[in-house]
């Protein structure tokens, strides 16, 4: 017997807010060792070049200053390993440590220098002399493959991926409508900066890493792998987290020196990262072109579809390896009933930042490229946007759909959804029908508005499991000890809802520990928005399983069938009515063995929910200027386990989604240099660029894969962001198509109007 | 450079002695040699205002003042907010309102909103929007921070 729901489905207060509030955050840079002493990373200046030379001898020379590294201090440490869709033929493109003989970005570790301080290790670095001889510069991912070294070309792989006759429907097509569209290169850009803290404890002969976040088990088991250590000899800490985005938490050169560092001089090691280097040195992503076309029928129905894309990723692979590409080529075909799809996806590495995961990770990228294809064939055909959707859709009979593609070492099946369900209340939210009147009469009087509508599938997490440990200490606390991470998004507000219901417990006197690697020896972390499904169905699980357990011994101290029992309110009590209780906590205290339960879930498949995004805009033709006037969100999660962070997440999603439709882009020059390198370059959405958001979160499809039906809210909020917005510019200027590019900046809207 | 000057910073009312060099930064100061590390470092280049503290009562960027130019001026940061156990209506407004995910931000949007409100408490709507936005958040969206500001400029008017 389960309780009734407590505390799933409310938006109760956060339990991660007091601490933070009151300015008791444990961020990386809090985080500091008596005698610590401080990394400075000295970094190429240069996009393409040979190495001749490195002099340490002048900064050696400074007070404080204690060592200074280049390749051959590192030489025993192996290039970084792949986590996620690492194919064999990318791992001669892993990075280096440390830059050897050959420089590929600006922004890349060529020497680091170690000191008492960081103003000190700031001054010596400046010292070091790096002489480099500059080689051209690849910058376009467009271009023919060129040599990377050793017989090795630019393009490291192609991603392959398809299903039915493409040259059959193409043949027998009514119609072929093509595109070239392109994607700007952003990042997650979180507020804190990354950061590390090593240190090697001596007496117990522990490689210790503080500011751990995002995978700490897969970074530990990782560290321990390159150093040649045992797994229990590394411990990852994760303290606060000041935003993820997928960027944050993947194993980094610097996370490496660090250690290797702590290992060598037995000292406490930090190292925090300027904003410079974050914009130049951490993962940028999804910069693509790509060239699609669709065969339609006389009815604007989709026969096939056919892409070829080019996919930026830098100058090197790092962990995420073909995930990005992988994803963009996999959630391509979306909501929509595609016979015949081919993609081909080419991975071109050049002289850029080195690239991985950002929110929406190649879907961003592919329902921009598959809703402008969807608006190129409403007006190939001339009906309505909302229309040619409504044709396309996959019913919801066909669910569970399965799509004929694999990402993530997945089958990708769609396992629930009612989309034109979706899209009729995310119209009516808008109120579509006079909107359109609205704007039609503002577009006579010369106003240049518009709305857009773009729809999507998000994918949420991924397995293949998530383990759970719960623990009733005697002072009545109970602890759930889980192996994901926390990086801003309210894990233990919503993994403490969900074991809260599940034992018969208050949410508040739940302790949630994650990311501790000492704590738990495995567990999977944040990413793919997987923590409430894994997580959440784990601690349901465990919790269940420790109720039961706790029930059996109160029987017996109690003198009272299981039966007869209940635990409400953290007390065991009998059920329906008077009579003795016993605090779980006094329970436990009585026993001679902790009182705990340990539970894993497991998950061969992903979740999929999805979402339909409306937005209003009013263009200046004269600036360039955009200006969201409206914008409505519908997204159907399954089971929002705590509404009000659900929303929270899909407004934190808007923003960047945002961002990256129309302000944030990574620039270069024609020989490499960065252009983007502060926040006066790199212009990130401030409040007066983020309109009200009207959020419509429905559970109008649960996932039939977790007996809670959960999906997962961290995505969907950005997906079709550049979708929604360009198609509402389009609207605007009353040309459809006119938008190919994102971010559409001023300068590239106020050509197109030129054009008009 | 380190030729270090004996200072005395006054924070959320107890003074620190401490020897800085010239060009260390008030933010440093804060966090390194008066340990308060509730002030966080976004970008040193004065744009996210993650680093905003209130000094003499204006919300400052303490990446962009030197630690000398802050001696002898009262200087309060988001430790200094909460009286005893109770937060303070700015916070609380925080909580209350989902103003904040990871949190990093959060210190520096408190002080720039009790800042501006304590300066002007009937500052207008659009006027309170141009304040906000002289900060960056990468999580919330802003809906919730701006809900949360309006809240607690009530609460604070009220008293």
């Amino acid at each position: 017997m389960t309780a009734p729901a407590k505390f799933v489905g409310r938006s109760v207060p956060r339990l991660e807010d007091r601490p933070l509030l009151l300015g008791q955050g444990r961020f990386a840079a809090d985080i500091s060792f008596p005698g610590q002493w401080c990394m400075r990373v000295l970094r190429s200046s240069v996009a393409h070049g040979k190495i001749k030379s490195i002099d340490a001898t002048a900064a050696l020379k400074l007070p404080g200053v204690h060592a200074v590294w280049t390749a051959q201090d590192v030489a025993h440490i192996p290039p970084i390993p792949f986590r996620l869709t690492g194919l064999k033929t990318l791992e001669p493109y892993r990075q280096p440590v440390l830059a050897k003989d050959i420089v590929r970005y600006v922004g890349e570790p060529v020497a680091v220098v170690f000191a008492q301080d960081q103003y000190a290790a700031e001054d010596a670095a400046d010292l070091v002399e790096v002489g480099i001889e500059p080689l051209r510069a690849t910058m376009l991912a467009t271009e023919q493959p060129g040599v990377y070294e050793h017989g090795l070309t630019t393009e490291p792989g192609v991603v392959r991926k398809g299903y039915g006759d493409i040259e059959a429907a193409f043949r027998k097509a009514h119609a072929i409508v093509s595109l070239e569209l392109s994607i700007g290169r952003h990042s997650g850009v979180p507020m804190e900066t990354r950061g590390a803290v090593a240190r090697y404890v001596e007496a117990r002969d522990i490689l210790e890493m503080h500011g751990a976040s995002k995978v700490p088990h897969w970074n530990r088991d990782t560290l321990a792998q390159m150093f040649g250590r045992k797994r229990e000899s590394v411990q990852l800490f994760e303290g606060h987290v000041g935003g993820g985005f997928g960027i944050r938490g993947e194993l980094y050169p610097e996370d490496i020196l660090v250690c290797a560092a702590a290992l060598k001089f037995r000292k406490a090691i930090k190292w925090i990262e300027d904003r410079r280097e974050h914009l130049i040195a951490a993962n940028h992503s999804r910069q693509q072109t790509h060239k699609i076309r669709a065969a339609i029928d006389s009815d604007g129905r989709i026969l096939a579809i056919d892409d070829e894309f080019f996919h930026d990723n830098g100058a090197y692979m790092r962990t995420h390896a073909a995930t990005v590409p992988d994803l963009t080529a996999a959630m391509l075909p979306g909501p929509y009933v595609v016979p015949a799809y081919r993609a081909i996806g080419h991975i071109r590495l050049t002289n850029k930042t080195p690239c991985g995961t950002y929110r929406a990770p190649g879907r961003y990228e592919s329902t921009f490229v598959r809703e402008r294809l969807l608006d190129a064939i409403a007006a190939k055909i001339s009906v309505d946007k909302v229309e040619i959707r409504r044709r396309n859709l996959i019913g919801k009979s066909a669910m569970p759909y399965t799509l004929g593609l694999e990402t993530l070492g997945t089958h990708i099946v769609y396992d629930s959804g009612d989309y034109s369900r979706l899209l009729d209340k995310a119209l009516a939210a808008a109120d579509w029908k006079n909107l359109h009147q609205q704007l039609r009469a503002r577009r006579a009087n010369g106003e240049k508005v518009g709305a857009g509508v773009a729809m999507f599938v998000e994918k949420i997490g991924l397995g293949p499991f998530d383990t759970v440990r719960i623990e009733i200490i005697p002072d009545g606390t109970i602890e759930v000890i889980t192996g994901v991470a926390s990086i801003g998004q309210g894990v233990e507000t919503v993994i403490a809802q969900i074991c809260a219901d599940a034992l018969g417990v208050d949410y508040a006197n739940i302790r949630v520990i994650h990311g501790q690697t000492d704590r738990i020896d495995k567990g999977m972390g944040a990413f793919a928005s997987r923590v409430t499904v894994m997580c959440g169905e784990a601690t349901r699980l465990a919790a269940t399983q420790l109720r039961g357990k706790a029930l059996r011994h109160a029987s017996e101290l109690m003198q009272l069938g299981v039966d007869k029992l209940d635990i409400v309110n953290g007390e065991i009590v009998r059920a329906g009515g008077l009579g003795p209780s016993m605090p779980l906590g006094e329970l436990a205290g009585t026993l001679s063995a902790v009182l705990s339960a340990e539970d894993t879930f497991e998950s061969a498949h992903m979740v999929y929910p999805y979402g339909v995004h409306i937005a209003v805009v009013c263009v200046d033709a004269d600036t360039g200027a955009v200006k969201i006037e409206r914008y409505a969100i519908a997204y159907d999660i399954g089971k929002a386990v705590n509404p009000k962070l659900v929303e929270g997440q899909i407004a934190g999603g808007l923003a960047q989604g945002v961002g990256g439709a129309l302000l944030e882009e990574f620039l270069y020059d024609e020989n490499g240099e960065p252009l983007s390198v502060t926040f006066a370059d790199y212009l990130m959405p401030t409040a007066r660029e983020i309109p009200a958001v009207s959020i419509l979160v429905t559970e109008d499809a649960p996932s039939p894969l977790n007996p809670l039906g959960l999906k997962g809210a961290g995505e969907g909020g950005a997906n079709p962001v550049g979708a929604a917005i360009a198609s509402a510019i389009d609207d605007a200027l009353g040309i459809p198509g006119a938008v190919t590019q994102l971010p559409i900046s001023p300068q590239r809207l106020k050509a197109i109007c030129r054009r008009i | 450079m380190s030729d270090k000057t004996a200072i005395t910073l006054t924070i959320n009312g107890h003074d620190h002695a401490i020897a800085v060099e010239p060009r260390r930064t008030l933010v440093d100061a804060i966090r390194e040699d008066c340990g308060q590390t509730g002030t966080h470092i976004g970008c040193e280049h004065g744009i996210c205002g993650a680093c905003t503290v209130i000094v003499d009562g204006e919300p400052v960027r303490s990446c962009l003042m030197f630690a000398v130019q802050a001696a002898g001026k009262k200087i309060r940061t988001v430790e200094g907010l909460a009286k005893d156990d109770k937060l303070h209506p700015m916070q609380q407004a925080f909580m209350d309102h989902h103003g904040l995910q990871c949190g990093f931000c959060t210190p520096g949007f408190l002080m720039l909103a009790v800042g501006v409100l304590e300066r002007e408490p009937d500052i207008g709507d659009d006027d309170l929007l141009d304040v906000l936005s002289s900060n960056l958040c990468r999580c919330t969206g802003y809906q919730n921070i701006i809900k949360a500001v309006r809240a607690a400029a009530k609460e604070m008017r009220g008293k």
